[in-house]
This record gives structure tokens, C-alpha cells and sequence, in this order.
């Protein structure tokens, strides 16, 4: 039984990211879109925490929000995964619910 | 599998509206069931065929309706929220003595028990909004 | 308050939602109106759960007072929901210390225990970070606003 959670704001904005990390749970998977791909960002502010959530947890980031914004798969921290919309609905079907961090 | 989606978010302030028709399609694309998308919050602002939004952008309600239209898609927008907004179909111009109804083709205006009862029949709802 | 509708459909299905509120009332509509599909969700005899966390917290507090501000005040409504059968109302603990609030701050909602004699019950629930995290993981749905 594991929760999808997504998060769409960034993270200088807004508390969501944060608060999704804090709720995650065995099995949870965490995927960012919208203006929650900037807190992907290698070298940001951001960017231990999330790589220290990678170890356990599957983070993703949604391609075309990241491209959207000027970046790549280069740009994000190293043990995230890069999806398009069809693997986000995949991801949602994968897992037992989905958690809008909005 | 059998998807709900909830879109609280009206179209081009934010992307949310954007994401949930990205999404929608996709899943649509990969076989699978879209069991209703309800719009609520703002949200009910994707279902007004009044909107002209310049050439060069995207007209997403005209894309949504194209969608329900190709896929029998069940686009509901909330009443209450609707009223609210300024969203009316003929029915409720009619009753609340408006001289004009908004809604766009393949949406239509009901309760929000057609939220719960997505919450109950879809496997799963994803929740699109700001 | 929107009306209650009787179900649309018959049916056996009972899911377990959970509503995750997380923003402050009045700021934006979001607050009212999850508390409107609460009160609706009622009809549909589901087993239905509030979650309050982040500034979230702060639509359960007392005495708000929406006089200078032309909005209407919809917390009583959070009082009435124990006549909807709804009793579970959890509250994060780290939220409410975290914006310097106590568990007195927050107005008292309480239920009538059927299988008690209808004896008033607490239906705000405070409970960890952790427990939280538990708690969301045991539902079908989880409906954010």
C-alpha cells in the first residue's frame, strides 16, 4: 500500500515540498511538476534534502515542466528519475493513491 | 483502470488546468478509463465557451470539449462553485433570470455528490489545483 | 452551505476519504469550500475523515470573527459535523506547535456516541507527524485542497 504524492510548488515558495517529505511513508513515491521541478535542482538550496530522500524514497520529475524552465535531466540531483504525462499516469496507476501536496 | 480527476483550478492563472488535460489525455492514450473529470473552485472557469484567448495561445476549454467530444468524455463543473462564478447553463440562466448561458460544449452543471461519488467509483482521483 | 443531496447512485461501495486541509480560511476559498464536499460526502453514508495540518490548523480556531472582513464565518459549521456522522477530525501536532497554537485554541467539536448512551465524545483528534502519516496511508482516497 504506498501513496503517489505530487508537488507543484516550488519550494522557495511555498511550504508543500516540504510537507510532502515530511509525510512520505514506506513505499511512497514523490513526483514534481509545475513549479515544483525548481526544487529538483542540483545545487540549489534543496538539493541535500532531496538527494538524501532519493536513497529511500522513488523521486521523479515531470520532463516537460522541467524543460519548460530551461533545464534537463542534467540539472536535477543525481537518483531522480525524469517522466513524461504518460509515466505520471503510470505512476499514479502503480501506486495505491495519489496526494496532491497543493 | 477506472481514473477520477479534480481540477480546482481555473485556466491560465495557474497551470493546474493545464497539467489535468495533459494528464487526462495521456491516460486516455494508454487505454485507460477517464470516469469523470469535476471542476471545482475555480476550476468551473474551464467550462465558459466565452473565452478568446489570442491566436497564438491555447484555448483550453475549445480542448477539452474536443476531448469529451472524441472520448465521450464526462465533464462536470460544480453547481455551487459555478453559481458562484458566473457558469451557467440554459437551464440555470433560466431560473436565476440571466439573460445568457456560458457553458461550453461537452461540460455540464451538477452537484457536487458527483465529486463523492468519483471519490468512490474511480480506483484512483488525482487532484489538480494550486 | 451547499444543500445535501441524496446519493445518485445505490450503491454498497464504503471508501475510506480523507479530506487533507492545508490552507487558512478566508485567504482563499479552499477551506469552505472542502467543507462543502464534507458535508455532501455525508449523504453518501462513507467513511469519512478531516485532516488539518500546516496553516490548515488555523480553520479550527476559536472565535473567528469575520465581521470586518464581509466574509461569512464558517466555523460553526465544523460543529455541526457530528450530526453528519462525522467524527474524525485530526490535527497535527507539529503544525499547531510550529505556528505557536495549543489544542485550547482550537474551538471544541464533539459527537454523540450512539453506542454510549449518545455520550458527547471529542471528535478533534490531535495526533503526531508520524501517526498522520499512518493515518493518510490507511485511505482509499485522499481529496487536497
Amino acid at each position: 500500500m504506498s501513496t503517489l504524492h505530487t508537488v507543484n510548488k516550488s519550494p522557495f515558495e511555498r511550504s508543500a515540498f516540504i510537507s510532502a517529505l515530511n509525510h512520505l511513508g514506506p513505499g511512497d513515491a514523490l513526483l514534481m511538476i509545475e513549479d515544483g521541478v525548481v526544487g529538483a535542482r542540483k545545487a540549489s538550496a534543496f538539493a541535500g534534502l532531496l538527494e538524501k530522500t532519493a536513497k529511500n524514497f522513488s523521486v521523479y520529475v515531470l520532463g516537460p515542466d522541467l524543460a519548460a524552465r530551461g533545464m534537463a535531466e542534467k540539472d536535477v540531483i543525481q537518483g531522480a528519475r525524469l517522466v513524461d504525462y504518460g509515466g505520471f499516469v503510470d505512476l499514479v496507476t502503480e501506486h495505491d493513491r495519489t496526494q496532491a501536496w497543493l | 483502470m477506472k481514473l477520477g480527476i479534480l481540477v480546482n483550478e481555473g485556466p491560465y492563472t495557474h497551470q493546474a488546468s493545464d497539467s489535468a488535460y495533459h494528464f487526462t489525455k495521456a491516460a486516455l492514450e494508454k487505454g485507460h478509463e477517464i470516469f469523470r473529470v469535476f471542476f471545482y473552485n475555480d476550476g468551473v472557469n474551464n467550462g465558459t465557451r466565452l473565452t478568446v484567448p489570442p491566436q497564438d495561445d491555447r484555448n483550453l476549454q475549445k480542448a477539452w470539449s474536443e476531448l469529451a467530444d472524441k472520448h465521450k468524455l464526462d465533464l462536470v463543473v460544480c453547481i455551487a462553485a459555478a453559481q458562484r462564478r458566473g457558469i451557467l447553463d440554459q437551464d440555470e440562466a433560466k431560473r436565476h433570470g440571466k439573460n445568457v448561458d456560458n457553458i461550453a460544449p461537452g461540460f455540464r452543471i451538477s452537484g457536487l455528490g458527483q465529486l463523492v461519488e468519483t471519490a468512490m467509483i474511480a480506483e484512483r482521483l488525482v487532484v489538480f489545483g494550486d | 452551505m451547499a444543500d445535501v443531496k441524496p446519493p445518485e447512485i445505490a450503491s454498497n461501495i464504503k471508501k475510506k476519504l480523507m479530506y487533507v486541509n492545508r490552507k487558512a480560511p478566508y485567504g482563499t476559498i479552499y477551506a469552505l469550500e472542502s467543507l462543502e464536499v464534507v458535508l455532501i460526502s455525508a449523504a453518501f453514508e462513507q467513511d469519512v475523515s478531516l485532516a488539518f495540518l500546516d496553516d490548515g490548523v488555523y480553520q479550527l480556531m476559536k472565535g473567528q470573527n469575520t465581521s470586518g472582513i464581509g466574509m461569512k464565518n464558517f466555523s460553526p459549521t465544523f460543529k455541526a459535523l457530528g450530526d453528519y456522522e462525522i467524527k474524525k477530525l485530526y490535527v497535527e501536532k507539529e503544525s499547531l506547535d510550529e505556528r505557536g497554537l495549543k489544542p485550547d485554541d482550537l474551538m471544541e467539536i464533539s459527537y454523540e456516541d450512539e453506542d454510549e448512551g449518545f455520550a458527547k465524545k471529542p471528535s478533534v483528534r490531535i495526533v503526531n507527524r508520524s501517526e498522520l502519516t499512518q493515518i493518510m496511508a490507511q485511505q482509499d482516497v485522499l481529496l487536497n485542497f
